[in-house]
């Protein structure tokens, strides 16, 4: 009988941790839904903020955003996907592979305000690109690669040896093999590591502090080289600067609700993707 | 002509593949390079035990003792909230969750983990902070305490996940022994399983902590961001990531406290990558203990 007990109540304490869990991810969706919904308007989405932040839209900010991720993931894309096939399809098995396993690792770690520093001196100060969309995409870039290197890693290890040996056997050379059997059977696998890394990227602040982002920008950026309203740092500049803060906050809500949507949507198409391929393994 | 071509594409890969090494490489020279001048100007010890931190006083002050202690306090506080919560998700999703129940709760945990580090500091400062100041009628909802839950919460799927996979590695064939021997589900689950489990567990909270400690973003919005030793959880803190992140903006390229700013992120960055190294040893070793080749 004793066992018994102990059994139900340890039960019911693990249900109770995930439980508590979810209940905070429904109270963080559920007051910004509620709150940032009143907010949103189809002035909010397409015109720049008015009155000192307190009136008028956020245009800018969301443009900002799409450009600092389009180019974190134009600069870190390729050099991801290139990391994974060489660790997977021609590295030898030696202490090279360990070294970059490990500074992979540990790229991960690195604390997000630290690439931030780093992108400040190299990229605003060394190279001379000033605070721009082109240093923050950069930084950002460098953050997420050992996300985009794992998850394509992960689904190159996925194909399977026969498909490999089959074309080799058919006299395909290595470099055929690679790009007409194990990148198209890799590439949903690949897809869903990428979507999930511009979700990252989309939401990521420190590292734009110092190298991209400002709270107001006159009309919309130019070129490359001009510095940039992003959403992510709009809502942290709204609540600690300026002078209206309950107006303010009230924008901020908005703003929230937007970066969240663009979150959950695209990794709920990473999500639709995996679960497509695994039916079509199944 | 082909085999030239095969070479080629060897040779692109090969040295793109060093890139992750390079920028690791990059970042540990950059701060080096930036952070030693302060250091000739401020013994090491003075510099990580000093009880003030006045970096714009005349004539400064550069003690960061107060910045780890803040660290510190927030960090353990998030654990106190990330590891029961994370872990005992962990537990239920692999052992007591059905297929189907486990299909939905995954992605429900995965959605916690993708919402903006900005987006906790938001609903810190405009849910939590409010709520914990009526609780306990605080002078200001913006603490330690505020920031350890808000952290907390957010180092939740990531414990969880990590332990989820180290328990799903666990053979099956464990179970069913102790099963055979008469055990019942918690008693299999508490002597066989977690234990079996243990040292990936803690890879898990290990990497958790380091994610605590690394996060700026949430702790520079909630947790009040005073720079001094904390006595209480109820007193407001300025962890060194928000140190980093509030005053760089206002310091002058190459003065003092823009080089004092790039030690403490010297001293974060090599308390995360210890912490990292001492992650994948546990990890590589328990994958040796359960037989796995990896």
């Amino acid at each position: 009988m004793r066992k018994q007990l102990t059994q139900r109540i340890g039960f019911t304490l693990l249900s109770l941790s995930i439980f508590i869990t979810l209940i905070f991810l429904f109270i963080i969706i559920y007051f910004i839904i509620i709150r940032g919904i009143k907010v949103i308007s189809w002035e909010f989405l397409t015109q720049p903020p008015r009155e000192a932040m307190t009136e008028g839209g956020v245009a800018p900010a969301i443009i900002g955003t799409l450009y600092l991720t389009f180019g974190a993931v134009i600069f870190s894309f390729p050099l991801g996907i290139a990391c994974a096939i060489y660790l997977n399809e021609y590295s030898p098995k030696n202490y090279i592979v360990n070294i970059i396993r490990l500074s992979i690792n540990n790229l991960a770690g690195v604390p997000s305000v630290v690439f931030g520093l780093f992108g400040l001196t190299v990229f605003v100060k060394y190279f001379g690109f000033g605070v721009s969309i082109l240093s923050g995409s950069l930084t950002l870039g460098i953050l997420v690669l050992p996300v985009i290197i794992s998850a394509s890693q992960e689904a190159l290890l996925a194909v399977s040896h026969s498909l490999r040996e089959a074309s080799l056997a058919l006299g395909a050379t290595k470099w055929q093999t690679i790009r007409r059997v194990i990148l198209p059977s890799a590439l949903p696998g690949i897809l869903t590591g990428l979507i999930l890394s511009i979700g990252r990227v989309a939401g990521e602040t420190a590292p734009i502090l110092f190298t991209a982002a400002v709270f107001y920008l006159k009309g919309y950026p130019k070129s490359i080289f001009s510095e940039v309203m992003a959403l992510p740092y709009h809502i942290y500049a709204l609540m600690t600067e300026g002078i209206h803060p309950d107006k303010q906050t009230t924008i901020a809500y908005g703003c929230c609700l937007i970066l969240l949507f663009l979150v959950l949507l695209i990794s709920l198409t990473a999500v639709i993707i995996r679960q497509k391929q695994r039916r079509f393994y199944e | 002509m082909l085999r030239f071509k095969e070479n080629l594409y060897r040779w692109i890969f090969t040295i793109m593949a060093f890139a992750s090494l390079v920028f690791l490489v990059g970042i540990v020279t950059i701060l080096f390079k930036e952070a030693f001048p302060i250091f000739k100007k401020i013994k090491v010890l003075e510099f990580i035990f000093g009880k003030y931190w006045y970096p714009t006083y005349q004539p400064p002050e550069f003690g960061i003792f107060p910045l780890i202690m803040a660290s510190l306090w927030v960090s353990i506080g998030a654990m106190l909230v990330c590891i029961p919560l994370g872990v005992g998700s962990a537990l239920y999703l692999n052992e007591l969750a059905s297929p189907r129940q486990k299909s939905i709760l995954k992605p429900l945990i995965e959605i916690l983990a993708s919402i903006p580090s900005v987006v906790y500091g938001f609903f810190g400062m405009v849910v939590l902070a409010p709520f914990l100041q009526n609780l306990f009628n605080l002078p200001t909802g913006l603490c330690a305490l505020t920031a350890s839950i808000t952290l907390g919460i957010m180092a939740t799927p990531t414990v969880c996940s990590i332990a989820e996979d180290a328990l799903s590695y666990v053979p099956n064939s464990f179970r069913e022994a102790s099963f055979a021997l008469g055990a019942n589900r918690w008693e299999t689950l508490i002597k066989v399983v977690i234990p079996a489990a243990g040292s990936g567990i803690s890879t898990a909270v290990i990497l958790g902590m380091s994610r605590a400690i690394g996060e700026t973003m949430t702790v520079l919005m909630v947790a009040g961001g005073a720079a001094v030793i904390p006595k209480s959880f109820f007193d407001p803190v300025r962890p060194m990531t928000s140190a980093i992140a509030a005053e760089m903006g206002e310091t002058s390229m190459g003065s003092d406290h823009f080089h004092a700013l790039f030690a403490i992120a010297l001293i974060l960055f090599l308390t995360t990558f210890l912490f990292n190294i001492i992650a994948e040893f546990i990890s590589r070793r328990y994958r040796l203990k359960l037989g796995l080749n990896i």
